[in-house]
Order: C-alpha cells, then sequence, then structure tokens
C-alpha cells in the first residue's frame, strides 16, 4: 500500500497530531515501506481461522457491585486525581471551550 | 397500522423512526471500577484512577451490569449471547479520559428481541410489534459544562464509566405517538425489571432519533440522528418537527444529508451539530485489556429466576380477572402502581371492584393531592379494608369516598375512621320508614307531581332521604322502601 | 571487604540475612555507584532515599530477630514504565514530563511488600518502543559495553535498556523490565545478563503503563538464572485489579531450580535458521556466523544436561514479526489517546486553540518520533475499509503461530533460539530504518504473540568480543522448564564477561 501525503495527514488528523507539510511528505514513504512489509501477510491461507481473543485460556473475571472496595479503583480521591491536572478550578478540570 | 402522515406539497408522506436508548445500568458501582453512580455528587468526587483513565489503569467489568443487561435482554424475549465482546469506540474529546469508550460492536451482550406496544391507550388492545435489533453495554461519558467561565469548559468525570445499556430498536415506528409509546413502554419494562430507573430528568435514559421520510411504499430514504432527547414529548416533538423538516427540503430541491443533529427544548426544533460534523471514523477493535465474556447457564438460568411479572404478562392476567382492557393498561403502565394493585389483590379485595376504585378514587385522589404511588398514604391492606366494608354493605359508596377522604388525611385504618366518626351505613328498614314517612310528609306537592306522572322525582325523595339521614342509609334499601311508600 | 556492589540478589539476600553485611552498606555501596554512573544515561530519576528506607526496615527487622522478607536488604532499579507512587513517571516521553503518579503500580508494590528499595527510576526507549534505547525523550541509554579499541557508543537493547545497562554495569543487581514483543530479552542479550518474560497473565499490568495490552508483561532482569527466579516470584501472582491476570499460585521457581534436564526433550525450531530464503528468515545480517555458533553450543551444553534435543517446525515464524508489527501499533495508538493533555502531563495550548488544536498541538510536541511512527501505523491500520485486512488478519495469523508453538509442545518440552539476530550495535546505526531495527525482535517476537514464558541467558561473546543471548521458549505457564533449561547453559556456558568501567 503506497500512502500519500493527503493520507497521511488524514491519519495524523484521526490521531490527533499536528504535523506541517514537511513531516507528513517525510512520513509518506516511511509508511508506505512498513505498510508494504507488513502486507506480505495478505498471503497467508487463514480461511477458518478464528482471530485470536486470547493468548492463554482464561475466563474474563467480573467484579462484585461494591463501591470503593479497593482504595485503588474507588472514588473520593478528588485531591489525588487532580494533583497532576494542567489546568483545574474549582474541582473540575478544565479546556478550552468548546462549542457544541 | 399507523396512518400518520405528512402532507406535502407533493402529496403524502410517511415517516420512519427507530430509537436508540441510553439506559443507565442501575448498579452501585461503575461498570469497570468501583467508584459510586448515585446522582447529583460534587464534580469529581465519584472518580476513580481508571474512570480518569490515569496511566496504567485498567478496566475490571461489574457482574451486576451484565446481570441486569441480560435481565433486560430475557424481559424483551431477546437472543442473550452466551459469548460476547467488548470492544474500543475511539475518538477524542474532553468527555472521554481514556480517547475511547468501552462499547460492543462486534459481539453485542443480547441480540434480537421485540416490544409490543399500544399507541392508543383508548384501545390497548391494538397493539403493534418494535423489532429491537440489540442491546449492548458500554461506557457512559463524563459531563462538560460551558456556562462557567468564559473561556473554558469544565470537565466533571461523575458519569465517566458508568454502565449504560444502549437498546437499539428496528426502524418499526411510523409516529411520534408510536415512538412515544415504545419509549413509555420499554421505560416501564425497565423499571418493572429493575434495570433503570427510568428517570429521565436525571439522564438515566436519552434517545437517539433517527427519522427519515419517504413516500408510502418507496425505498427507505436517508435518516437524520437527533442525539441525546431526553423525555417522551420532546422525542415526538423531535421526530414531528424533523420529518416535517425533511418534507420541505426534498420536495424544495434539496437533498437529507446523513447527519448528527441536535433538539432545542425551547424551540422545539433540531439543528446540524456542526462541531461534530467531520466523519467519524471510530476505528473499533476489541478491548485487549479484556478478555471475551463468556456466560454460564447457571448465571442464565439465576437471571431468568429473578425476572417479576413483566407489563404485557400482567395486564393479560387482570383482564382474565374481568378487568376492562383499558383499566389493566393503566394499572400495569407503572411498576410502583401495579406493585401497589398487586398487594391490594393480594390482601383479598375483589379484582373488579379493585380496579374500578383504584384508577378512579386512588389515582383521582393522588393526582388532586400531587402525590404518587409510592408516597400515598393508604396502603393496600387499608385500602382492602376500605373496600370489604363496601363490599358487606357497612360502607355506601359516598359513605365509602368520606371514609376515603379522612384515610387521606389522616392515614387511619377505615374501620377505625368508620368507628369513631359513626359512619357506618344502615339497612334499619324501622328508621329508614320513619324518616320516608317524614320526607313524604313535608313534600306534598312533589308527592302529587309524582304520582301524576312526573317519575323523575323519584330522584327528590331519594335525595331527602339519604340527607336527613346523614348519608348513611343503605341507598338499595331506600329505593326500595321508596317505591313501595310513594306506590 | 569486598564490592557489595559485585553480588546478586541472591547473595545480598543471604547476605544480610546472615549478617555478614548490613542492608544500609548495601543500599549505600549501590546509591554511590548509580551516582557515579551518569555516562550511561540509565537513570532518569534516582531514589537514593527509598532504597536507604527500605535497607534501614531491613536491618531493623534483622535487629529485632524478625524473619526477613524475601527481598529485605536488596535494591533494585525500576523501569519507568511503572507508576512509583510520589515518584515522577514519564514512560521515557516528554508527553508525561512532571507526571507523579498517586499510586503504586502492582509489580512495584509486591516488591517493595517483598522488602526491595528502589534505586531509581530506568530509562527506556519511549513508551516501551524501540529496540535500542535511542527513542528516549531523555537521551539514550548507553551500554557499559564497548568494541575492542573503540569508544563508539553501543546500544543496550531496548526497550528495558536502562535495566539492562544499570545491571551489565553493577549499578543494581537486578530491576524490572517489561516485554512486549522482546523488550526484556534483547536487552538482556545485547549486555551479557538474564532476563525473563513470564507467560501472559502472570505479572499484573495494572498500573504499568500500556503499550500494547494484549501482548506487555513485566519480568526481571539481572545477573543470573537464579536472580531472576527470586525476583519472579515476588512479582509475580494475581491481581483483581488485572481483568486478564492469572488467578494461580506463584510457583516456588527458586526451589524448584534444576540444571539436571534429564528426560526434557529440547525443540530446535528449523525457521530460525537463517541461511537462505526458503522456509526460513528472508533477510541477512551481520554476525550471524557468531550467532549460529552460540547457537550451536547451546544445542551441546543442553544435550549435555541430559536433554533430549529434537528438530520442530514453526511454519508461520516469518509472519510473525508483521503481525506484531500490526497488532502492537494498533493496540498503542488506542491506548495512548489518554494522552490529551487534559488531566496530566504535558498541554500545549498555542494562542486562540480550541480543544481538538490543543490535543493535537499536545501530542505532536509531547510523543516522540518512533512513538508518532507507531500511533499513525495503528490508526491507519483500524480505519474504516482496512480493519479486516489488516487487523483482522493478523489476529488470525497469530492464532496459526500459537498453534504452531501447541504443535511444537507435542514433540518437546522446551525451544531453544537465539535471544537476537546479532551482538549490540552501535547507537545510530540502525536508527535510520525502522524495519531493520523491527527486525531486531525476529526471534523474540513469535512467542510474545502466543503469550509464552520465554528467557534470554548469555551464550558466549562475539567476535568482537560482544555479549550474545540464548533464548529458551516454554509451554503456557512452565516458566520452570525455562529457569531450569536456562540454568543448565549458565553452568556450561562459563559467562564471566564483563565491561570494563569505562563511565
Ligand atoms: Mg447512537
Ligand atoms: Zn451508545
Amino acid at each position: 500500500m503506497s500512502v500519500d501525503t493527503a493520507t497521511v495527514k488524514k491519519v495524523a488528523a484521526l490521531a490527533r497530531i499536528a504535523i506541517t507539510d514537511e513531516d507528513a511528505a517525510r512520513l509518506a514513504p516511511e509508511l508506505s515501506n512498513i505498510l508494504g512489509w507488513i502486507e506480505q501477510l495478505e498471503g497467508v491461507n487463514t480461511a477458518g481461522v478464528e482471530p485470536m481473543t486470547a493468548v492463554i485460556p482464561n475466563q474474563l473475571r467480573l467484579r462484585d457491585d461494591v463501591i470503593d472496595a479497593d482504595p485503588l479503583t474507588g472514588g473520593g480521591i478528588r485531591d489525588a486525581l487532580m494533583a497532576n491536572a494542567p489546568q483545574a478550578e474549582h474541582g473540575f478540570f478544565t479546556v478550552p471551550k468548546v462549542i457544541e | 397500522m399507523s396512518d400518520y402522515r405528512i402532507q406535502g406539497a407533493t402529496g403524502e408522506w410517511e415517516v420512519v423512526i427507530g430509537l436508540e436508548v441510553h439506559a443507565q445500568v442501575t448498579s452501585n458501582a461503575k461498570l469497570f471500577s468501583g467508584a459510586a453512580t448515585a446522582f447529583g455528587a460534587e464534580p469529581n468526587t465519584q472518580v476513580s484512577l481508571v474512570d480518569a483513565a490515569m496511566p496504567g489503569m485498567l478496566p475490571v467489568p461489574n457482574m451486576e451490569c451484565i446481570r441486569q443487561a441480560v435481565r433486560t435482554g430475557m424481559a424483551i424475549d431477546a437472543t442473550i449471547n452466551r459469548w460476547s465482546r467488548f470492544d474500543r469506540k475511539n475518538y477524542f474529546y474532553a468527555d472521554l479520559p481514556q480517547g475511547y469508550q468501552i462499547s460492543q460492536l462486534y459481539h453485542p451482550l443480547v441480540g434480537e428481541g421485540a416490544i409490543e406496544i399500544s399507541p392508543d391507550d383508548r384501545n390497548p388492545d391494538a397493539t403493534k410489534t418494535i423489532g429491537v435489533e440489540r442491546i449492548h453495554v458500554e461506557q457512559d461519558a463524563g459531563k462538560l459544562m460551558h456556562d462557567q467561565h468564559p473561556t473554558r469548559s469544565y470537565v466533571d468525570l461523575n458519569r465517566s464509566g458508568v454502565a449504560l445499556m444502549e437498546i437499539v430498536s428496528r426502524p418499526d415506528m411510523r409516529s411520534p405517538a408510536e415512538a412515544g409509546a415504545y419509549l413509555r413502554k420499554l421505560r416501564a419494562i425497565l423499571r418493572y425489571v429493575g434495570s433503570c430507573d427510568g428517570n429521565m430528568e436525571e439522564g438515566s435514559m436519552r434517545a437517539d432519533v433517527n427519522v427519515s421520510v419517504r413516500k408510502v411504499g418507496d425505498e427507505l430514504g436517508t435518516r437524520t440522528e437527533t442525539k441525546n432527547v431526553n423525555s417522551v414529548r420532546f422525542v415526538m416533538a423531535a421526530i414531528e418537527y424533523e420529518a416535517k423538516r425533511q418534507v420541505e427540503v426534498i420536495e424544495d430541491g434539496g437533498r437529507i444529508v446523513q447527519e448528527t443533529r441536535l433538539f432545542n427544548v425551547e424551540s422545539g426544533t433540531t439543528r446540524s451539530m456542526r462541531s461534530k460534523e467531520d466523519a467519524h471514523d471510530y476505528r473499533y477493535f476489541p478491548d485487549p485489556d479484556l478478555l471475551p465474556l463468556e456466560l454460564e447457564e447457571a448465571f442464565l438460568a439465576d437471571c431468568r429466576a429473578s425476572l417479576p411479572e413483566l407489563p404485557d404478562a400482567k395486564r393479560k392476567r387482570y383482564e382474565g380477572l374481568g378487568i376492562s382492557a383499558y383499566q389493566a393498561d393503566v394499572l400495569t403502565a407503572e411498576v410502583e402502581a401495579a406493585r401497589w394493585f398487586d398487594a391490594l389483590l393480594e390482601a383479598g379485595a375483589k379484582p373488579v371492584a379493585a380496579a374500578n376504585w383504584t384508577t378512579s378514587e386512588l389515582f383521582g385522589a393522588l393526582n388532586r393531592t400531587g402525590r404518587d404511588i409510592a408516597t400515598s398514604p393508604v396502603s393496600p391492606s387499608q385500602a382492602a379494608e376500605l373496600l370489604a366494608l363496601v363490599a358487606d354493605g357497612t360502607l355506601s359508596g359516598s359513605l365509602a369516598k368520606q371514609v376515603f377522604e379522612v384515610m387521606l388525611e389522616t392515614g387511619d385504618a377505615p374501620a377505625r375512621i368508620v368507628e369513631d366518626r359513626g359512619l357506618k351505613q344502615t339497612s334499619d328498614t324501622g328508621a329508614i320508614l320513619a324518616v320516608i314517612a317524614e320526607v313524604i310528609a313535608r313534600s306534598p306537592n312533589q308527592l302529587a307531581q309524582y304520582r301524576g306522572g312526573k317519575e323523575t322525582l323519584f330522584g327528590y325523595f331519594v335525595g331527602q332521604t339519604m340527607k336527613a339521614m346523614g348519608g348513611k342509609a343503605n341507598p338499595a334499601v331506600v329505593n326500595e322502601l321508596l317505591k313501595k311508600a310513594l306506590a | 571487604m569486598t564490592d557489595l556492589t559485585e553480588l546478586g540478589v541472591a547473595a545480598i539476600r543471604d547476605g544480610v540475612r546472615s549478617g555478614a553485611f548490613s542492608a544500609v552498606e548495601v543500599a549505600d555501596a549501590f546509591v554511590v555507584k548509580v551516582a557515579k554512573a551518569k555516562h550511561l544515561n540509565a537513570f532518569l530519576v534516582e531514589t537514593p532515599d527509598h532504597a536507604l528506607a527500605a535497607a534501614r526496615a531491613a536491618d531493623a527487622a534483622r535487629a529485632g530477630g524478625q524473619t526477613l522478607k524475601p527481598l529485605a536488604g536488596v535494591p533494585i532499579g525500576m523501569k519507568d514504565l511503572f507508576c512509583t507512587k510520589g515518584v515522577a513517571t514519564t514512560a521515557a516521553s516528554h508527553i508525561l514530563e512532571g507526571f507523579v503518579p498517586t499510586y503504586e503500580s502492582t509489580i512495584s508494590q509486591k516488591l517493595w511488600d517483598a522488602g526491595a528499595g528502589m534505586l531509581g527510576k530506568l530509562n527506556m526507549d519511549q513508551f516501551a518502543m524501540g529496540s535500542s534505547n535511542e527513542t528516549s525523550a531523555f537521551g539514550n541509554v548507553i551500554s557499559p559495553w564497548r568494541r575492542p579499541g573503540s569508544d563508539a557508543p553501543l546500544a543496550p537493547g531496548g526497550s528495558s535498556g536502562g535495566s539492562s545497562s544499570a545491571v551489565a554495569a553493577g549499578l543494581c543487581p537486578g530491576a524490572t523490565g517489561t516485554d512486549t514483543g522482546g523488550s526484556i530479552r534483547q536487552p538482556a542479550a545485547f549486555t551479557g545478563i538474564s532476563g525473563i518474560k513470564p507467560t501472559y497473565g502472570r505479572c499484573s499490568r495494572w498500573g504499568t503503563i500500556a503499550f500494547a495490552s494484549s501482548l506487555d508483561q513485566a519480568g526481571p532482569m539481572a545477573r543470573d538464572v537464579r536472580d531472576c527466579a527470586i525476583l519472579l516470584e515476588a512479582m509475580a501472582g494475581f491481581d483483581a485489579k488485572d481483568a486478564t491476570s492469572l488467578q494461580l499460585d506463584v510457583p516456588r521457581w527458586e526451589q524448584g531450580l534444576s540444571g539436571d534436564l534429564r528426560g526434557v526433550r529440547v525443540g530446535i525450531p528449523r525457521e530460525y535458521r537463517f541461511e537462505g530464503s526458503g522456509d526460513g528468515l528472508n533477510y541477512d545480517l551481520e554476525g550471524l556466523a557468531s550467532i549460529g555458533a552460540t547457537w550451536k553450543a547451546g544445542i551441546d551444553w543442553l544435550r549435555d544436561a541430559g536433554a533430549e534435543i529434537v528438530e520442530v517446525s514453526l511454519p508461520h515464524t516469518k509472519y510473525a514479526l508483521p503481525a506484531y508489527y500490526i497488532i502492537a501499533p494498533a493496540e498503542a495508538s488506542s491506548n495512548l489517546a489518554r494522552y490529551d493533555g487534559v488531566r496530566y502531563g504535558l498541554r500545549d495550548l498555542p494562542e486562540g486553540a480550541g480543544l481538538q488544536d490543543m490535543y493535537a498541538a499536545t501530542r505532536a510536541a509531547g510523543f516522540g518520533p518512533e512513538v508518532k511512527r507507531r500511533i499513525m501505523i495503528g490508526t491507519y491500520v483500524l480505519s474504516a475499509g482496512f480493519y479486516d485486512a489488516y487487523y483482522t488478519q493478523a489476529q488470525k495469523v497469530r492464532t496459526l503461530i500459537a498453534r504452531d508453538f501447541e504443535r511444537a509442545w507435542e514433540t518437546c518440552d522446551v525451544l531453544l533460539t537465539p535471544t537476537a539476530p546479532s551482538a549490540a550495535f552501535a547507537l545510530g546505526e540502525k536508527s535510520a530504518d525502522p524495519i531493520a531495527m523491527y527486525l531486531n525482535d525476529v526471534f523474540t517476537v513469535p512467542s510474545s504473540l502466543a503469550g509464552l514464558p520465554a528467557m534470554s541467558v548469555p551464550g558466549g561473546l562475539d567476535k568482537q568480543g560482544l555479549p550474545l543471548g540464548l533464548q529458551i521458549i516454554g509451554k503456557p505457564l512452565d516458566e520452570q522448564g525455562v529457569l531450569n533449561a536456562g540454568l543448565a547453559i549458565e553452568q556450561r556456558a562459563g559467562f564471566v564477561a564483563r565491561p570494563q568501567a569505562w563511565w
């Protein structure tokens, strides 16, 4: 798969990574190269093969419906939660105003 | 079938409606963390490290949320998928800390089911079946507030990670009334099952409304999706507006674009959500933090055994007891009322009299006093007692009304009220005859007219007799004795 | 008195227990050594207080006559992918610069609970993406090894390059690593130390910054097999906070160690041979001859230990790397979406920018080139219209690769392969060509895709005197079999070479 700069820009936009035109021009052949290499998988006969869902046999465990049973996965920790926030006010995280 | 039509310049148009309802699952803790879900907490106080997507955090599903979604599926006779998976829906937004929503696209927990609706509540037996395509379980997002600061939006993650069921209907509805009936019925089922409190004001239920129009018999038209409409009334209004708008656009030579729209509560109109218009590519893939969800037979059996009697079954049962279809429908519409009524029957009340009394007297009184069944001052056993006093002739209908008024005020037991206030009905012929004689004696004109053929005056004598007896005379006995006396 | 930094985990543990030296003496010695080794750039943060506090606790426990914890008195290095409460954690990325977790990862907590102390946070490839430690936002880690007569800085391997460099240079007796496609084993091989990636699900992923969730596994890196066994026992175990954690007891791996391989069948996968392009791997690299010779020696050592050698076939081997380079970037593109400048880490808010512009600016400024490259690849392969062709096909190939191993287990108990296709290369030598760099993981990726336990032990030196590693791959949950085969090689390889201190 050959990736053009327009595609690179589209993917970067989807991934929310700002790139310049030069970045896109540089990345296009690089990504084409990598995608070309991984495309050798096309040739593998996978008819009737299920995609892997779990690497080793294991059952999904479910938790009990108990609030704050483990402080590490419970609430009521606002100060800790916001300790690293780049910007916060009145107990809220803040972002540039969003117009919906 | 619905005959709802939009009258356009070029003829009649049919509306095609599908609803995606997001219903908050009733649970103590969130879908993938142990933080609480209660409504109305201080911002960001019900948020765990997991819900805020701190580095290295992992989801572990809450069994209760899975159980409630399975029970809901069972309640609409849906296929329960013993093998399902969680997928990630990837997009960037400030209310979505992970940068993806954990949802189910490829293998939902619940498959096809159906809900029977009665769009005309005067005619509950005229039903229509609305297909449900699927129910999947997913995380709710946080909340953004835009009016707190001139240049910033505030982010509250209390709702982030709360469990939702997304209940996706087939595009089977053809009028606002059908959509309204579907939503009310779905809400009733959820509340019967106990899987969602159905509280639309608190956002426990929101609907994405898919609307398209077509000439009758044509292929499906292009649909628009109006997001997050949070009341039955608004859903109906949004459909009405959107259908008319679409007809106008098409008849003016335009095309409907598949887009997301927003409903404006004040104006009753919808508008395009430009900020979300750029083509989304959600890059769904199975969440690698979670294994497939495999349900065992014992778990399913347990879910099934815990299901209550559902509205349709209950309605049919009531009808089987001789209750009218209309009353049965009214009595089963709200789970609390239905439970209250069941308790009334349990306490020995005769079904038909109980239904008459409940739908007229009780509901009327609650309505009048701005209360609902949950805060009714009269308990089912007290009501049963009251109805028993009527049945055995202790109270006449009008005495019963008086007693009921006192019950509403004081919460006292009816027998006691009858005792204390001497409201007992009398069938004592001697006493009644004495009063009748007295009434006749002071009404010579009326007597003459009555005997002269003016039979409507019979009511006058009944009224006078009852009044003289303080309303406590048995009306049947009064009638019988009066007929003889006046003959 | 001997230099305490010459001692490994077991020796330190035993010495502290017997009172031959105090834990504080040990911690002091390593703290000094770490402080002097800045040239290696192995540590991002030094935490002498943490190490000393744990050492004092160990000494106090001993003085009080208490039974010492399993790792009492042992100071270790912690890869910066593990969140450590109150200690900056960055995954070697600008986007997490200044981030100080308010919580402790399960792995680090288990180690502290076992009595270990932390000397500091170890540098690594940014978000664990890399095979040479050249993608760190905080400078390359340099291997303590050098080619004779050259002072060209060599790669310590990656992504756990800070860990490998620190252990090889004697800055700590052991360190944590994480392995997604070979990030414990390849750096261990490059620096002449041992490292084991356990079965997927043995070590909790909670609190470890995610790269690719279905592949990430933590594991120890240390000077020998016994030390790895001791550290892994402390790290492994069920964690209810990780839905993929295995609900199993932790075996007593150290106690079970035995280099006697009588009755053990060792499989030699035909497709891991590199000559020709037939059913082998279709590429050519320097140093293959040395690797071939070391592999051959490894086979002889295991035979000497009593093992029976059998040839096996893993026919889908050559598809493992391309499958990995779809699955891992796809998962990473999603896992790294949370770094958006809202709740923690870097925020870049250009004048007048809206929310989505803030995201794009923050992520452009915060992520390094290799991380961006992988996010882009992952975003691309998951995007509309490509998902099935890339992602679903890769997961099917993954099933085939796992089946290859299952079939191999019908005729053998462990597999012996080289760890990496060459000895350490010089920094900068491969960074221009991503695919050439990715090929470093050609031998380690297949077992990662299948979730199998695998370890690297030193097998010898190449012609230039640089270490070469041998990899042992085991059945699911058979870490013991892997460790034992590793021990048999260690006992026979006589690998005593150490880098000469130049830093
Ligand atoms: Mg929707
Ligand atoms: Zn949804």
